[in-house]
């Protein structure tokens, strides 16, 4: 107990001369933390990456199914044009003509390698043994009005068309554009398409004031994750607002709102080094490292500042005094608020999404920083500004009484409190368990986002904006033309179509049939797949001969034509449905087809379903590491294990109450919602550390019994906890307005994890001190007793 | 006299320079087509290599007759030879020098033979990065040309296709002055003009003493990173042969 001791003497004693020296020192301590700051922030790179590829990392199974499945065939990204005719009518000379001139503009789009429009679709007709290819509907200003008919009657009877290029009535119709983007650099390729894009569908609107358009696909995607990045950033402006108000407020000094405003500043500006040295490139989740930061960095300084304030407006001490003063007593628990608050943050790391582990590696840099700065910056700051205050003692005297009148009742009925909160505890946990994982991306996006409404009226009004893709193998080269690998295909395609999520499905067996008809003259009884392999072949080849520019069977059929792709296009369904449709298409696979054609289905929604269990599965481990890393660093810091064990109730409770409020709110929640666990419980900790710590020392140093050490936290620290927890719900409501749900849902949640975690530890864990004391007292004798009287005698001696 | 001398020079070098970079284009256009005039016709082998961009192969062997016309673009008869399933599949073709081209498809399978009518040249050649319009024979009339430069022996034109439905907004083609205006190399570009695929010729002969011919022809497609080799082996300038040789009965015994 001799050393314990020690190490309390030594770090009292570092802390004291930590203070002294940054005092003694404060300019050149000043200029020091300004040349860090500033040279960090001069190796600081804000580069943005939409690529929606980057939520999955390298291992994550789905994604490497569906690289597998985008080797084999074509890779290819899309912006799709949706175009709705104020008539109603796609089918009139004008439209046709818009359309098509809209078509030949999409050509010249950045990247682009194939347009597809229902006007320049390849038709294949066949008169006897002649056959004609040719665009559906070319210049269609010099079209009859019975040609115009014909065309319609042709386009609502195509399969490749209807639900996917048009809609059933004919009076909305889609402009695809697949771009093959080079990939070395989205920050640079995707806006390059999007600005082209907008720009046209500007120019197109104003010639064209009778078409409304909407636009999607994966570029639009990966534009609107790269703008709510940005939109993301922007919320840092309204943080630092509200961190100065609130900082003036609670000092109510001019001088320690500029001090903690450089703290603040200089830990993001340190983190904007780190993140342009580890070369991150920003995503949504990770773009909202100021707004965190901000939250986090600013409560370190305003402990050190209130105390400081307090010191010298309460017990009249001089500045430098008080500086030194406030240093000594907040130096450890700030360091160990910072510690937690790291160890919570690197937990993300365990986890299987990138974006998270930047956010996670960049916020705990910028604590880490955080720390420095609250510890040097801030009192050399104070210490060169002249701050002066007056002696106010009424206003802290009221709001003590209110935090006395609460722990006076909490003291009273510590067992009822606490069987009523273990119920109420109890059946949210309960609750908690009825969310559901919903990963739908487009609902990532709120409804104030172009895309989000957009996409919206695309699924609503043409066609599903998910799809399921299977690459079904034949199992040997040239075998796609093999009969019964057609039929089974043919099989597949119908069972498929038969199914309620589905609204199109896009089969090489559709390709082996429409041939098969044009070879025998358009005759509807040969739209099944060729009975013979020679002729099956052939008829591919012709197929082929007949691609137009930009199209080739890679497409849809792997090089040496032993497997084909089919795409399954669905109405929007949540990621449970999602996975258990797929799981349904390859079950059908393994009942009916041989071997060679069972196929895992892949999709990039499909990745997102899965994203969200995957996060949770990675992220328990990781949480139960901070949740035993977080207790030692409680258990070192209170020298108490019995009281760092039972710290993890308060900690972990939290999270529980906010899971089962979120199910009674939302009951879906997201892959960023696996996170908060850990970043919480670095961020909760904090008020069980000073509560706890406050308890102790009363305990020790002042020898109070359990409830009147409970009493004496509440005076203590009430007021701090709940002026900390205000900082936070600020910052994390900003953060929850964010129009990006990974976002907003993450900082909502957390909002209801820190009101609990706050009432937690104002009921229930003062009821649990004072009944565990209790059974301390009744039964433990031997062994810790003695220890206890052994720390607390030399204690006390010493602080006196 | 001397005086003269220099007016003379001077003339000819004015005459050079008022030549416009589209005549002097043309010009070399024309010599080219005028250094491979009059091979009658001419039979090859040839195996097209389909590559992707993960280097994944497939193969395909054909043999192709052409016809050489004066008068009107040139007639083709190409046979597949494998793989095994389209063996004897065969295309007719007659190349116009203005219009749609003719086209008629036999099916070994079906036994018949099936007229295909498109207007579609910029679409791919069988699955190659060869799209019809780089195979069908060079016209001088498809095209409106610039001459862009000349480094030693190479000439650099430009040439935009008159057709509307073509996959290009134009050809950057090195021609050989030393060789018989051989091609050496062809840059083509996208509709929204960028750099779509470079074809480069390797392994030329002469035969006939008038006739380059290449051994391989080796296109890159830099926006799909797929490639197509084609390998010519045993040329046969000496078969003769006529109109006869490209009809819809004789492509019908070709596939046999």
């Amino acid at each position: 107990m001799n050393a314990l001791k020690k190490v309390r003497n030594a770090s009292n004693e570092f802390a004291k001369n930590w203070a002294k020296f940054v005092i003694k020192n404060k300019w050149l301590v000043l200029i020091g933390t300004f040349v860090l700051a500033l040279g960090l922030a001069s190796q600081g790179k804000m580069e943005f990456d939409g690529d929606y590829h980057v939520f999955f990392s390298k291992s994550n199974p789905e994604l490497e199914a569906f690289d597998a499945l985008q080797d084999k065939y074509t890779k290819d990204d899309n912006v799709i044009l949706v175009l709705s005719p104020s008539n109603g009518n796609i089918f009139t000379k004008e439209n046709l003509t818009a359309i098509e001139e809209l078509t030949a503009e999409s050509w010249n789009a950045p990247y682009s390698s194939r347009v597809d429009a229902i006007t320049n679709f390849q038709h294949t007709s066949a008169v006897g043994d002649d056959l004609y290819v040719d665009d559906l509907s070319y210049e269609s200003s010099l079209k009859t009005n019975e040609e115009i008919e014909q065309i319609r009657k042709k386009a609502l009877k195509e399969p490749l068309l209807v639900n996917r290029i048009l809609n059933e009535k004919g009076s909305v119709t889609a402009i695809n554009i697949t771009v093959r983007l080079p990939g070395v650099d989205s920050a640079r390729e995707i806006p390059e398409v999007t600005m082209f894009v907008r720009n046209m569908v500007k120019d197109f609107k104003e010639k064209h004031p009778n078409f409304e358009v909407h636009s999607s696909g994966l570029v639009p995607l990966n534009t609107a994750f790269f703008e709510s990045s940005m939109a993301d950033m922007a919320l840092t402006l309204i943080m630092l607002i509200i961190v100065i108000i609130t900082t003036f407020i609670l000092t109510r000094n001019i001088y320690s709102t500029v001090a903690t405003l450089v703290v603040v500043l200089f830990s993001i500006l340190s983190a904007i080094g780190f993140v342009g040295l580890m070369g991150i490139k920003l995503t949504p989740p990770s773009a909202v490292f100021p707004t965190m930061i901000l939250t986090l960095a600013v409560a370190d300084s305003i402990h050190i500042l209130i105390t400081m304030l307090q010191k010298m407006r309460n017990e009249g001490l001089g500045k430098i005094e008080a500086l030194t003063e406030s240093m000594r007593l907040n130096f450890m628990p700030v360091f160990i608020t910072s510690l937690t608050t790291i160890i919570g943050f690197l937990t993300m790391n365990f986890g299987d999404v990138p974006p998270f582990w930047d956010l996670g590696n960049i916020t705990a840099f910028g604590m880490l920083m955080a720390f420095l700065f609250s510890t040097t910056a801030l009192p050399a700051l104070m210490a060169i500004f002249p701050v002066k205050t007056k002696t106010i003692e009424v206003k802290n005297r009221t709001s003590k009484n209110w935090y006395t009148h609460l722990g006076g009742i909490v003291v009273k009925h510590p067992i009822r409190l606490t069987v009523i909160s273990v119920v109420i505890i109890g059946s949210l946990a309960f609750l908690g368990t009825k969310n559901s994982f919903n990963d739908e991306f487009i609902n990532y996006f709120d409804e104030s986002v172009t895309f989000r409404t957009d996409t919206d009226y695309i699924s609503e009004n043409l066609t599903g904006i998910y799809n399921v893709e299977f690459s079904i193998g034949s199992g040997e080269s040239g075998g796609i033309n093999n009969p019964q690998y057609l039929q089974k295909l043919n099989e597949f395609e119908d069972w498929l179509n038969e199914q309620p999520e589905v609204v199109h499905v896009n089969a090489f067996s559709e390709v082996a049939r429409r041939v098969n008809r044009s070879m025998h003259g358009d005759d509807e009884s040969f739209y099944k797949v060729p009975s013979n392999r020679e002729e099956a072949a052939q008829y591919l080849l012709l197929y082929e001969l007949s691609l137009p520019f930009g199209l080739d069977l890679n497409n849809q059929i792997n090089v040496d034509k032993s497997e084909t792709r089919v795409t399954v296009t669905l109405k929007n369904i949540d990621s449970p449905q999602m996975i258990e449709f797929s799981e349904r298409g390859e079950q059908w696979l393994q009942n009916n087809t041989p071997k060679e054609m069972h196929a895992i289905a892949v999709s990039p929604m499909l990745m997102f379903s899965k994203l969200g269990f995957r996060q949770a599965d990675s992220m328990l481990k990781g949480n139960i590491i901070a949740l035993i890393l977080i207790s030692l660093v409680l258990m070192l810091a209170l020298r108490n294990f019995k009281l760092g064990l039972l710290s993890i109730i308060p900690n972990v409770t939290p999270v529980l109450v906010g899971f089962g409020i979120w199910a009674l709110y939302k009951a879906q929640i997201n892959t960023g919602m696996v996170i908060v666990f850990g970043m919480t419980l670095g961020i909760i900790v904090d008020d069980t550390v000073h509560f706890m710590s406050k308890f102790l020392r009363a305990r020790r140093e002042l020898g109070y019994d359990a409830k009147q050490a409970v009493v004496y936290a509440f005076e203590t620290v009430g007021k701090a906890l709940v002026t900390t927890t205000l900082v936070l719900i600020a910052g994390f409501t900003v953060l929850s307005t964010s129009s990006f749900a990974l976002n907003s849902y993450m900082a909502r949640i957390t909002v209801i994890i820190i009101i609990a975690a706050l009432i937690i530890d104002f009921i229930l864990l003062p009821s649990l001190l004072i009944l565990t004391s209790r059974k301390e007292k009744s039964i433990v004798t031997e062994t810790i007793e003695p220890q206890i009287t052994e720390t607390k005698e030399p204690q006390i001696v010493l602080d006196k | 006299m001397k005086k003269l001398a220099f007016i003379f020079i001077a003339l000819i070098s004015f005459g050079v320079y008022a030549q416009t970079p589209e005549e002097h284009g043309l010009e070399i256009a024309k010599a080219a087509e005028q250094a491979d005039l009059g091979f009658g016709s001419s039979i090859v082998n040839l195996k097209m290599t389909l590559k992707n961009k993960n280097g994944q192969t497939s193969e395909r062997s054909l043999t192709t007759r052409t016809l050489e016309l004066n008068d009107d673009g040139d007639k083709s008869l190409i046979v597949f030879n494998s793989p095994k399933d389209v063996k004897g599949t065969s295309t007719l073709t007659f190349t116009h020098k203005i219009g749609p081209d003719d086209q008629w498809l036999f099916l070994p399978s079906i036994k018949r033979v099936k007229r295909i009518s498109s207007n579609n040249k910029s679409g791919p050649f069988v699955g190659s990065e060869f799209a019809y319009e780089d195979l069908s024979s060079q016209e001088v009339e498809k095209y409106t040309y610039k001459f862009l430069e000349e480094k030693g022996d190479i000439l650099v034109v430009e040439q935009d296709p008159v057709d509307l439905k073509s996959g290009y907004t134009r050809r950057v083609v090195n021609y050989n002055k030393a060789k018989g205006y051989r091609i050496e190399k062809v840059d083509f570009y996208d509709r929204k003009n960028s750099l779509l695929k470079t074809l480069t010729y390797s392994g030329y002969t002469l035969y006939k003493t008038k006739f380059w011919r290449a051994a391989t022809f080796h296109m890159i497609n830099h926006q799909s990173k797929k490639e197509t080799v084609l390998n010519f082996s045993d040329y046969n300038f000496d078969a003769e042969l006529t109109d006869e040789d490209f009809t819809q009965n004789a492509l019908k015994r070709a596939g046999k």
